[in-house]
């Protein structure tokens, strides 16, 4: 709530599906490789040419519809949405119009806090992308790249049901997550591979939504998140100083962080929608559809909630690991593989883990099992080598195979928890430091740690630092 | 004595598989017929002699060999030039491709080249297959070989006159409204438009998607069989192809018609059609009913309709189709250009005629916006219907006859100016379009100044060997065609 306003959101997300190869022709489907290596006459809309629907992209859409709750029209159509820019080469997109495949869903989103806001999806269709423009300097005038023309496509649109910028961004969160996990998208921000539109609009609660503005070329979260913010200010001013707000297009400029009008309503584009003559009407037999469905995975919502619920992990740590598909699959692995501390092995993933993954070292490329990590957390867990020691024996399983009882062993580094060993340890320390004993004694007990510690570092770190406290504590009573 | 070009295909064909003559010797003459007459006709507009006389050699080491799988092994075959040929110029009788050569050849292509056949050249056309007369081509008008100075219809002119005067055995056409129909009635040669998917569409340049259809030309009903034969069947790279079983119609061939139903709709013999024409018609019923047929009266009451409702979806789907015309990529690009709206504007303004560019801002109107509805959408419900006439109509009736063109040759010149008037060319065959049915053109008569008329024989979906077994029956009692005298 901006000035007594309510900021009313829906957005568009466009995603780029990882099926082998394009939509209507055999063209690999894949990012990054050599200008115009990729086409043929199909996707170049050669004269002559027809496409032909490649059925996994109706899969993989159909996927996303069961996992936002959709219902699913195993019947419908494709559309032609004509337009000319020479990016794209037939001059018509393929795409749905009236009919999208899936529709009338939602998505449950949990907020930071851990409330749950509910999305409505008002559709998912299927289409092609297009080109991509070039420029160089070397050329006077501009060249096309047609590499990315018929990638598939879903576009997910939402119903305007988020409220302000923060929503936006845990909905388009969850949305790359759940994409994720069924494995129909790399979400690859910076290569393109998931955009959206914006629409906002701004109204005072219980008066009825104000006009909307699109926003287009939002090419990340953060970006979309400081567009939603300043459109809605922009409004607001706009209101506040009496004036109307336009439905109109608008172009997002992240670098100076404004946007800018494209085209008001009544120059919009006409794109004459018709059925699309060359490809059949879509018919998805019912028992495809309830297969799909069956086939789904654990979603990344019913993840977390359960992150927490059976290993009492906090939410926000849940929520980390969930977020990266490989983590939660090898925090998973490692329970089953018998770690009996989730706790402590979250902090593992989220901690060293995700540390050499940040640096682009994948769990797969390094020596790490999940036997050997769940059997390294349970020596932790038990108390029998310390936290600093676990790391050290962790450096090693990382970088090697090796028996992780043979590493404690051979470096001494099991932890000491043998009673009369640590209170042989404890007289000495405390006969050595008879002021800091009166200090404790005295009230200052911040005093009790530095005795700690000065007993960790006379057992050489060996000690198990909550049985040596204990000691301490029992001694230090028996003086007062 | 006879040159081996005036001879028919499915003669030619045991020719060359007894040997008594090579594909070679058979080219050559087509060639140097070609060479004779086509100054006066303009069928071609392209062939490459050198090119042809190979893929003769080939044909004829097939034949040698006896790997020979197909009976049109080293025959020639010309082909319109909206089929993508690889390697060869592939116009579609614009300015906009005309320095196009694909990279590609559509499945057609690829089929008759596994048959062994000769490519005897590209063949004139309608601009974009848009025209009853191959008046819009951007590069020359075909005449007919009947008389010079008028037209051999369209779009496939160029196809119906080749074959029509001996300048090539058979031909391929496309058909999306009459576009192989009419020309053949108007050349006084067989052309058949096949039910739609039944021969694949890949690589013939769209005009409208869900019309078109590619269909051969044949001096007999037996070399349109063979044609047909060696190019229908399922295409995986064409969606709307039909995944069925397709037997040889050649092999099928039969003159028995006794028993047979013909329904002749009152519809196609009334306003818009010359009596004559519907008089030679009604005598070639007559005579294939003194052959066992009976004729009964049907109905096919939205006849009149069918002519707006085809000319609002054609336009439709070109409007779409001819867009990717737009000097990014290949062909026509105008010069001199302020920018890419500039570049647009230009480049479609000079590359595409005068009828392509009418058809182009019908569709687009058509489809846009608040005319959608009114127009589009009325006409698809149109086609519902008209469809579902014709369904009705085939519980009756094996097969429907009228009137192919409801005149004969009209003059050059005549209507170009007058659209209306060229559209109505098409009354009688664009309801075979809107409804995908097979449909057969036979030469039924003679106007008195040695005109030929065209009978239309429509059949069921699929059921191409009905309709030509009763032109085979009625080419048999009937005599068919005649060579004009050049």
């Amino acid at each position: 709530m901006i000035k007594g306003y309510e900021v009313v959101v829906g957005l568009e997300v466009h995603a780029e599906l990882n099926t082998k190869t394009k939509i209507y022709c055999n063209c690999r489907n894949s990012f990054g490789l050599e200008v115009n290596t990729q086409v043929c006459p199909i996707c170049l809309g050669m004269p002559g040419t027809l496409p032909t629907l490649n059925e996994k992209v109706v899969e993989y859409a159909i996927k996303m519809g069961h996992a936002l709750n959709c219902s699913i029209n195993r019947i419908c159509k494709q559309d032609r949405k004509n337009y000319f820019y020479p990016d794209l080469p037939k001059s018509y997109q393929i795409s749905q119009a009236d009919i999208p495949l899936c529709q009338n869903g939602y998505l449950d989103v949990i907020m930071d806090g851990g409330e749950v806001k509910r999305i409505g999806i008002e559709r998912i269709h299927i289409e092609e992308d297009a080109g991509k423009l070039l420029h160089s300097d070397k050329f006077d005038g501009s060249l096309v790249d047609f590499n990315r023309c018929g990638v598939p496509l879903i576009e997910i649109v939402s119903k305007p049901d988020m409220r302000g910028s923060d929503e936006a961004k845990a909905y388009l969160e969850t949305v790359r997550s759940i994409l994720k996990y069924i494995d129909i998208s790399d979400c690859k921000m910076q290569e393109g591979s998931i955009r959206c539109d914006v629409n906002v609009s701004v109204h005072k609660p219980g008066t009825p939504f104000g006009t909307r503005c699109e926003m287009k070329n939002v090419n990340s979260f953060s970006a979309a998140v400081r567009g939603i913010d300043y459109e809605a200010n922009r409004q607001i001013e706009i209101l506040e100083a009496g004036g109307v707000v336009t439905q109109e297009t608008r172009r997002w400029d992240d670098q100076k962080g404004v946007s800018v009008s494209m085209r008001t309503k009544e120059d919009a584009q006409d794109y004459r929608y018709f059925p699309e003559p060359d490809l059949l009407t879509i018919v998805v037999p019912e028992e495809k559809v309830r297969e799909l469905k069956e086939t789904l995975p654990e979603l990344p919502n019913a993840k977390i909630v359960r992150y927490v619920e059976s290993f009492g992990l906090s939410h926000y740590d849940a929520a980390m690991i969930v977020d990266v598909v490989e983590k939660s699959a090898f925090f998973e692995s490692c329970i089953d593989a018998g770690c009996r501390s989730p706790k402590l092995l979250a902090n593992w993933v989220l901690g060293e883990i995700s540390k050499f993954m940040n640096e682009g070292t994948a769990i797969e490329d390094t020596c790490l099992t999940p036997e050997s990590m769940a059997e390294l957390v349970n020596y932790i867990a038990d108390g029998k080598i310390s936290t600093a020691a676990g790391k050290t024996v962790f450096d090693i399983i990382v970088r090697e195979k090796a028996d992780i009882k043979a590493i404690i062993e051979e470096k001494g580094l099991a932890q000491v928890s043998d009673e009369s060993a640590l209170e042989a340890i404890a007289d000495e320390v405390l006969a050595a430091n008879e002021k800091s004993v009166a200090d404790y004694l005295g009230g200052k007990t911040n005093a009790l740690g530095y005795l700690v510690g000065q007993c960790m570092k006379a057992s050489k770190g060996k000690a198990n630092p909550g049985a040596m406290k204990e000691i301490i504590l029992k001694k230090l009573a028996e003086r007062g | 004595m006879k040159k081996l070009c005036e001879y028919n295909a499915y003669e030619l064909s045991e020719m060359l598989s007894e040997r008594k003559i090579s594909s070679v010797e058979l080219t050559k003459s087509v060639l140097e017929r070609k060479e004779e007459i086509d100054g006066k006709i303009n069928a071609y507009l392209f062939t490459d002699g050198e090119a042809s006389i190979k893929m003769a050699e080939e044909a004829d080491r097939l034949i040698a060999s006896s790997e020979a799988k197909s009976r049109l092994a080293g025959i020639p075959v010309g082909i319109k030039d909206n089929i993508s040929t690889k390697g060869i110029a592939t116009t579609c009788a614009s300015k906009m491709l005309e320095n196009y050569v694909p990279v590609f050849n559509a499945t057609v292509m690829d089929r008759l080249s596994r048959a062994g056949c000769v490519i005897s050249g590209k063949l004139n056309m309608d601009e974009f297959a848009m025209g009853s007369s191959t008046e819009n081509s951007y590069f020359v008008t075909t005449k007919n070989p009947f008389d010079l100075t008028c037209v051999p219809g369209g779009s496939s002119g160029g196809s119906a006159a080749a074959v029509s005067s001996c300048e090539a055995v058979v031909a391929l056409g496309s058909d999306t409204g009459g576009s192989i129909r009419q020309p053949a009635s108007l050349c006084g040669v067989v052309g058949l438009k096949p039910t739609y998917g039944s021969v694949s569409r890949y690589g013939l340049v769209a005009f409208a998607s869900s019309l078109d259809q590619i269909g051969p030309f044949g001096r007999c009903v037996k070399d349109v069989a063979l044609l047909q034969d060696e190019i229908q069947g399922h295409d995986p790279m064409d969606a709307t192809s039909a995944n069925r079983t397709y037997s040889s119609l050649y092999d099928g061939l039969s003159d028995d018609v006794d028993g047979l139903k013909i329904g002749v709709p009152k519809e196609y013999f009334g306003k818009g059609v010359k009596p004559e024409v519907a008089e030679a018609v009604m005598n070639s019923v007559r005579e294939l009913e003194k052959r066992g047929a009976k004729a009964v009266a049907v109905s096919l009451p939205s006849t009149g309709y069918a002519l707006s409702a085809y000319y609002i979806i054609a336009c439709a789907e070109a409007s779409s189709n001819l867009a990717r015309f737009d000097g990014v990529k290949y062909g026509y690009r105008a010069k001199d250009c302020d920018g890419l709206i500039d570049m647009y504007e230009k480049t479609r303004s000079e590359g595409f005629g005068r009828e392509v560019k009418r058809r182009i801002m019908l569709g687009t109107f058509v489809l846009s916006s608040g005319y959608f509805d009114a127009y589009y959408k009325k006409a698809k419900l149109l086609q519902k219907r008209i469809r579902q006439e014709f369904t009705d109509a085939f519980k009756s009736v094996d097969v429907i006859v009228t009137p192919t063109s409801p005149s004969e040759a009209f003059k050059i010149g005549d209507r170009i100016s007058d659209p209306l008037a060229m559209y109505a060319a098409d009354i009688c065959t664009v309801t075979v379009n809107i409804a995908g049915l097979p449909a057969v053109s036979v030469p039924c008569g003679y106007s008195a100044a040695g005109l030929p008329y065209g009978m239309q024989i429509i059949g069921r979906k699929f059921d191409e060997q009905t309709i030509l077994n009763l032109a085979y029956a009625h080419e048999n009692a009937f005599g068919g065609f005649r060579r004009p005298k050049l």
